[in-house]
């Protein structure tokens, strides 16, 4: 048996001995991952696929207020509830609390009335500054319709931004098809073709929505696509529990110092460690990737699709593998005991992953936090795999963004090579 | 006429300075160890034994004077001096997680043994040492006495031409001992030079032939055990330590 071999097999079995560590390495990453692409794949849903509840309190229920909750519905956006009995906001907040709903909306009495009579007065004024028509004319009604907007209180900003501009949309279009009508009424004094209103209110600007990526194709991006290489990274950095600690026992033991005495043992040692947990990295790419393929589906998540270039996804994960063993045994020949280890290691690798994105996304973060991104070696991580993931993943791009995470891996390579003279223990 | 004996180690001059020290550790020490002979290292606390161990196998740098192992300068020639040097050191240094079988094969195949012979040595020593019943039980479940076995394996397992013992009996039952330096002394008369420090003056007193006496980082007292005793007029190892590095604690 080879020293490499010896050293190798030594080391796999220091690892399978070490429960915890693998709980850490291993259990806690699929945990996570299964959580949190449940929990956004939730939100992506309420944005994407599920409507939003709303309850329309209709006290109107005339022609205007009839033809908006009908827009409202045809828009897709929300999942509406009627009610007509509710007449105080008690009455109307125990209406949206039992109909599990986000939004309520309020419709007075009078609405259409108001409405009609207000489209009136505009077409009237319209006209008359056309010279066509009454020149004796009431003032233009400043009394405007009102509706009422509930939200619920967990309901996001964003989402109320949505619910205010869809209502706003459906009230312009209501109003403008009847100020068309009654000066179409006026001038020609029968009714407006249905076709020609139907021509002139759907001449809008055609928008083509697409999701930009390198290739032109690639992976739809939800849930999935986003945290399982996220928390994949994560998965590889919290190593550090494992390596770590492994490292402290050895140097306590002063097996390293043993070692020192024997023909090239120490370099071999270190060598081998890396092997072994670049390689427990690839497991973990492997174990939670195929959980993102295989088990999603059954669960109700979106099934992880791989990049077209797996040999690309191959040299990302071993150089990402290499970079977090690289922080772990960094760590480890810095550390004095096992405690220090352990405490600083996982305190460093949750701040670097919020750091780098893998917490929360890199662009919702403040502007002053976003300086700081670039030095957490989990955010470039993040980035190759991001490019191949949800970017179609060209070599050049992908190799582009490696090198930060090549740089970062030689310096804390050096580091430890620094720390390993330094106490003599090579 | 008689057999020429080779220098099993040769220290020449040797200077050590810790960084940020007002003085040397060792200051021109100069001491020589017989190839085959058994010889004792002693001391009171902060002499300076485990520094000067930890120069000679290469623990340390040696930043002045020179160290030659078995005729050839350490620093020169340390793979094929690190292949016959054995070194038991005072902490138990092995992975606790592993049997000793395993401790046994990974050590010894870090010192260049073929699988083959790691088996037949593993074989040997369990059987030698007492520890054939647990020899694929985790070593972390041992008492004391069998980790110290273990360590001892350990640095015998490639069969050194020379061998370093720091205090490898420390903290054992008189049984543990008493087969330890059974052991080490058939090592002895099979040929392996011994290098041997304790703070078990009686024990060494059974084992060593020669024997340094190190105080404030120099050899004060160096030679045939008997003689030296002799020359002081001291029946015994620790009569004659105290004799010559006094009773005042030293730490």
């Amino acid at each position: 048996m080879g020293k490499l071999q010896a050293s190798i097999l030594k080391d796999l079995r220091l690892l399978l001995r070490d429960k915890v560590g693998l709980i850490l390495m291993f259990g806690m990453p699929v945990l996570l991952v299964l959580v949190i692409t449940s929990l956004q794949n939730n939100t992506f849903k309420i944005v994407n696929d599920h409507q939003i509840p709303m309850v329309i309190f209709n006290q109107d229920r005339l022609e205007v207020s009839l033809e908006l909750e009908n827009m409202l519905r045809e828009s897709g956006m929300f999942k509406i509830q009627t009610d007509t009995e509710a007449v105080n906001t008690k009455e109307l907040y125990n209406t949206m609390k039992d109909q599990d709903a986000l939004v309520g909306l309020y419709i007075p009495q009078g609405f259409s009335k108001k409405l009609i009579s207000n489209a009136q007065s505009l077409t009237d004024h319209t006209l008359s500054s056309l010279g066509v028509g009454d020149d004796l004319l009431q003032p233009i009604h400043s009394d405007k319709e009102e509706l009422d907007v509930f939200y619920s209180p967990v309901l996001q900003e964003s989402y109320r931004l949505a619910v205010e501009g869809a209502l706003q949309s459906a009230m312009r279009i209501i109003q403008s098809r009847k100020m068309l009508n009654l000066i179409f009424y006026s001038l020609s004094e029968s009714d407006m073709p249905e076709d020609l209103e139907q021509q002139m209110m759907n001449e809008g600007v055609k928008l083509n929505q697409q999701t930009l990526t390198s290739d032109g194709g690639g992976a739809i991006p939800n849930a999935t696509q986003h945290n399982v290489p996220a928390w994949t990274i994560f998965a590889m950095f919290f190593m550090v529990t494992s390596l770590g600690s492994s490292l402290v026992r050895e140097k306590q033991s002063g097996s390293f110092i043993r070692l020192k005495t024997m023909p090239g043992g120490y370099l071999t040692g270190v060598f081998s460690k890396q092997l072994v947990y670049v390689l427990v990295a690839l497991l973990q790419v492997f174990v939670i990737f195929s959980i993102g393929i295989f088990i999603f589906p059954h669960i109700g998540l979106p099934a992880l699709q791989l990049p077209d270039n797996i040999i690309m996804l191959l040299l990302v994960s071993v150089i990402s593998g290499w970079c977090a063993v690289s922080y772990a045994l960094c760590l480890g020949i810095f550390s004095s005991t096992e405690e220090q280890t352990n405490g600083f290691g996982a305190v460093s690798i949750v701040i670097l992953a919020a750091l780098g994105g893998i917490l929360v996304p890199v662009f919702a973060m403040p502007d002053s936090f976003r300086i700081f991104t670039s030095i957490s070696p989990l955010y470039w991580c993040l980035q190759s795999y991001y490019e191949l993931f949800l970017d179609g993943g060209r070599w050049s791009e992908v190799l582009w963004t490696l090198l930060p995470v090549l740089a970062i891996t030689g310096v804390l390579q050096l580091a430890a090579f620094t720390g390993l003279k330094k106490k003599n223990l090579i | 006429m008689g057999k020429i004996m080779k220098d099993a180690l040769n220290i020449h001059d040797l200077h050590y300075y810790y960084r940020g020290a007002d003085k040397p550790l060792i200051s021109k020490l100069n001491l020589s160890v017989k190839m085959g002979c058994s010889f004792g290292l002693f001391g009171p606390n902060g002499a300076g034994k485990t520094t000067l161990i930890s120069l000679i196998i290469g623990v340390l740098e040696c930043q002045q004077g020179e160290i030659c192992l078995m005729g050839k300068d350490l620093h020169k020639h340390r793979k094929s001096v690190r292949s016959k040097l054995g070194y038991v050191p005072q902490n138990l240094s092995f992975y606790e997680e592993l049997s000793p079988i395993q401790n046994l094969q990974y050590f010894g195949a870090m010192m260049g043994l073929s699988p083959a012979k790691i088996a037949s040595r593993t074989g040997e020593l369990m059987k030698i040492l007492g520890l054939e019943q647990v020899a694929k039980k985790p070593v972390k479940q041992f008492s004391g006495g069998m980790k110290r076995r273990v360590n001892l394996a350990i640095g015998v397992v490639h069969q050194p031409e020379v061998l370093f013992l720091d205090e490898p009996t420390v903290g054992v039952d008189v049984q543990t001992r008493h087969a330890i330096i059974t052991y080490l002394r058939e090592l002895n008369e099979n040929g392996t030079t011994l290098f041997y420090t304790s703070h078990h003056l009686s024990e060494a007193q059974e084992l060593c032939e020669t024997i340094a006496l190190m105080d404030d980082g120099k050899i004060i007292a160096e030679g045939n055990l008997n003689s030296i005793l002799e020359d002081y007029r001291q029946n015994t190892l620790e009569q004659l330590f105290l004799k010559l590095t006094g009773k005042q604690y030293r730490d």
